[in-house]
């Protein structure tokens, strides 16, 4: 199986303020009940965007200036919480091809990387000044550039990325997704399963 | 120098190291329920792919279902889609699926030790962060995502990081009225909740001896909460014993063969580890949490935090954030705050022994008047034998619902949730915002007997002195 080889991601920028922001939080429990992810994409950090009456809360994700944005910028140990890859795949589904934060919770990076999402860190100061960055100039276009190593904003500002080397590597190669590499070894399985005390057929 | 159990564990179940220099690791129990499992068998189809190993994946419906009203159709119809996506699945690929109506039904975390699908030395996979509540019995257990369960269904297998390992030990007794849930509470107020990340932890010393296998299990499950993908207790007589006669428990030639795996699989006594840390049991009390997550947590008899006390900036915003969603008042005391629910349940602690052990303190109490109290056990199998020991009566008479089994207000993904702000005390596992099903409801965890204390009293109380608790 080909997959996309990602070395970098291109377009501009959105932040969502607020540290350990929880699975929860990026996609309320009561959108789970779906047996496909198509769909997920509208119900995005719901409950912050809405209040219960319906009305909006002015979140930057519904903020016109910051439409289109692919990017997502984030804080402090984002994903926290429940395993549900329906967080990632709803931020893949609303149309974020990144995400920058200071770092990331680690079934939540698991879960993107395998999405062929980039999570990539940047130091606290680093990240700050991306956010302003973003904010006060929305267009800016903001390159996360896996092949340097760094996250740029514009033409006048970039910093040093934090990532697995691993994960780095898997999406720089188009090995994201690790089902191929998986099924290459079925005869191993096999085999490995056979030696196991609890697992002869 | 030795090994650890981890090293040990996942040594054998490595097939190879993949180019990216991740492991190649074979699952040996995949367990899947209704949530976040039927995307994955949709994805299997895309790519044309069968299920390798069909006799190693168990299913059941836990997450959605009603507690209340189990008649098919559910009222829900999103519900009902779920569980017949699952059903209809587990029927095409060849799963066992331990339907509403099997009797063996119950949240996934509950129904895997209890069916004796749960051994020692294996490997657990489950599209459910609390996977790690199967460590328990010394098994290498974790939640992965969709994707991952798509994975172990075509290829039994995953790739993974190794994970490193801190032994965690405590030392000395717990005080009277204190649990499991209250050590884990205290350990992820100790390390943070992120604390754990990358690492596997291993609890160990005499209090982790001490405890029952439920209440092991109990303590396993909150490891993701502290960041700890997984956690466990090396195996020992207790498991073993356990595991006697549960009906997937191997038997005859299989068990003496299996007890000797089991027995050879736990933490050498020089074993290596990342880092270790030492906590006295002495030193944790009733626990609770006051925040929005669970290292936001004091012992019942502290006051909560102020935003003045918080170390750094990035601190006092959390500190601030979660006061003002619980609204409560920095500097004052936990005990004595109002609640208006209580729930005791879910995999952290909806098992026998919790509502056993809530039942011997409960028996001639009543509810508080100002309180909704909803008891829910974790399985089918639960549900018969508190019911067989008069255990819903006495439940019943206090003034509690008691319920058919599901994870129910824990996610409140079903009918069971909170209204506008109400408070609950809850013995679930996260505290997070709008967790229960209002998106501003609050959550105070703690031990089920602390809940039953607070929901007599209508408020956070010392279990200890609401149900004399001197043993
Ligand atoms: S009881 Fe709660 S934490 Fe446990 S599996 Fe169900 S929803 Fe998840």
């Amino acid at each position: 199986m080909a997959l996309a080889k990602i070395e970098r991601v291109v377009g501009r920028g959105v932040h969502v303020a607020g540290e350990d922001i929880d699975t929860d939080r990026i996609i309320p429990a009561r959108f789970l009940k779906c047996v496909t992810f198509d769909g997920l994409g509208e119900h995005l950090f719901k409950d912050v965007r809405f209040r219960e009456d319906g009305s909006k809360t002015g979140h930057p994700l519904d903020d016109p200036r910051f439409a289109g944005a692919s990017i997502l910028v984030v804080d402090r140990n984002f994903g926290c919480g429940s395993s549900r890859e329906h967080a990632p795949q709803s931020i893949a589904k609303r149309g974020f091809k990144a995400i920058v934060a200071e770092s990331f919770a680690e079934i939540f990076f698991g879960n993107s990387i395998a999405l062929g999402i980039p999570c990539v860190s940047l130091a606290r100061a680093d990240l700050d000044q991306l956010a302003k960055r973003v904010e006060s100039r929305p267009d800016t276009v903001l390159t996360v550039d896996l092949v340097e190593g760094v996250v740029r904003a514009g033409d006048d500002l970039g910093w040093p990325l934090g990532i697995k080397p691993g994960a780095s590597e898997a999406l720089q190669k188009g090995l994201w997704d690790p089902i191929g590499q998986l099924l290459e070894a079925k005869d191993q399985i096999r085999s490995v399963a056979a030696s196991l005390p609890y697992m002869r057929a | 120098m030795g090994k650890s159990l981890f090293d040990k564990v996942w040594d054998v179940h490595t097939v190879r190291t993949l180019p990216g220099g991740e492991t190649q690791l074979i699952v040996g129990l995949h367990l899947i329920h209704e949530v976040t499992s039927p995307q994955a068998f949709g994805m299997l189809r895309d790519l044309g792919l069968r299920v390798m190993m069909p006799e190693r994946t168990f299913a059941t419906v836990d997450h959605i279902i009603p507690t209340d009203n189990r008649k098919r159709p559910f009222q829900d119809n999103l519900a009902e889609g779920m569980v017949k996506a699952l059903k209809d699945a587990c029927q095409e690929f060849g799963i066992t699926f331990f339907d509403v109506d099997s009797g063996r039904q119950g949240i996934v975390h509950i129904i895997g030790p209890e069916l004796g699908l749960t051994q020692p030395g294996i490997t657990v996979a489950c599209g459910d962060s609390h996977t790690s509540t199967h460590g328990a019995f010394g098994a290498i257990a974790m939640g992965i995502g969709t994707t991952q369960v798509r994975d172990v269904l075509a290829t039994q297998c995953l790739a993974l990081a190794r994970l490193k390992v801190r032994r965690i030990e405590v030392s000395g007794k717990l005080g009277p009225g204190v649990y499991a849930k209250d050590i884990i509470l205290h350990v992820i107020r100790r390390l943070g909740v992120f604390g754990g990340t990358g690492y596997a932890y291993e609890y160990a010393g005499p209090a982790i001896e001490a405890l029952s296998m439920e209440e092991r299990m109990t303590l396993c499950n909150m490891s993701i909460e502290g960041g700890a993908r997984v956690g466990y207790v090396n195996p020992d007589e207790k498991t073993f014993e356990y595991m006697k006669g549960r009906p997937y428990a191997p038997q005859g030639d299989a068990w003496t063969k299996a007890l000797a795996y089991w027995k050879s699989i736990a933490s050498d006594a020089d074993a290596r580890y990342d880092d270790v840390v030492r906590i006295d049991a002495a030193e944790i009390a009733p626990t609770v949490t006051w925040g929005i997550n669970p290292g936001q947590a004091i012992s019942v008899k502290e006051r909560i935090p102020t935003v003045d006390q918080a170390p750094n900036a990035a601190e006092r915003s959390l500190v601030e954030e979660a006061l003002s969603y619980m609204q409560l008042s920095g500097g004052h005391p936990i005990e004595g705050t109002p609640i208006n629910v209580a729930f005791i349940g879910s995999c952290t602690n909806g098992r026998l022994s919790d509502f056993r052990e809530v039942a011997r303190y409960l028996k001639g109490s009543k509810v508080s008047s100002s309180v909704r109290a909803l008891a829910v056990p974790g399985s089918m199998d639960v549900a018969k034998a508190a019911e067989a020991e008069g255990i819903d009566q006495i439940f019943r008479d206090a003034g509690f619902e008691w319920r058919e089994p599901g994870c129910s207000m824990c996610l409140a993904m079903n009918p069971d949730k909170l209204i506008g702000n109400e408070l609950c005390a809850s013995s679930s596992n996260r505290n997070f915002k709008g967790r229960q099903g209002s998106p501003t409801g609050r959550t105070i965890l703690m031990s089920p007997v602390m809940v039953a204390a607070a929901a007599v009293r209508g408020a956070v109380a010392d279990a200890r002195e609401v149900f004399s608790i001197r043993r």
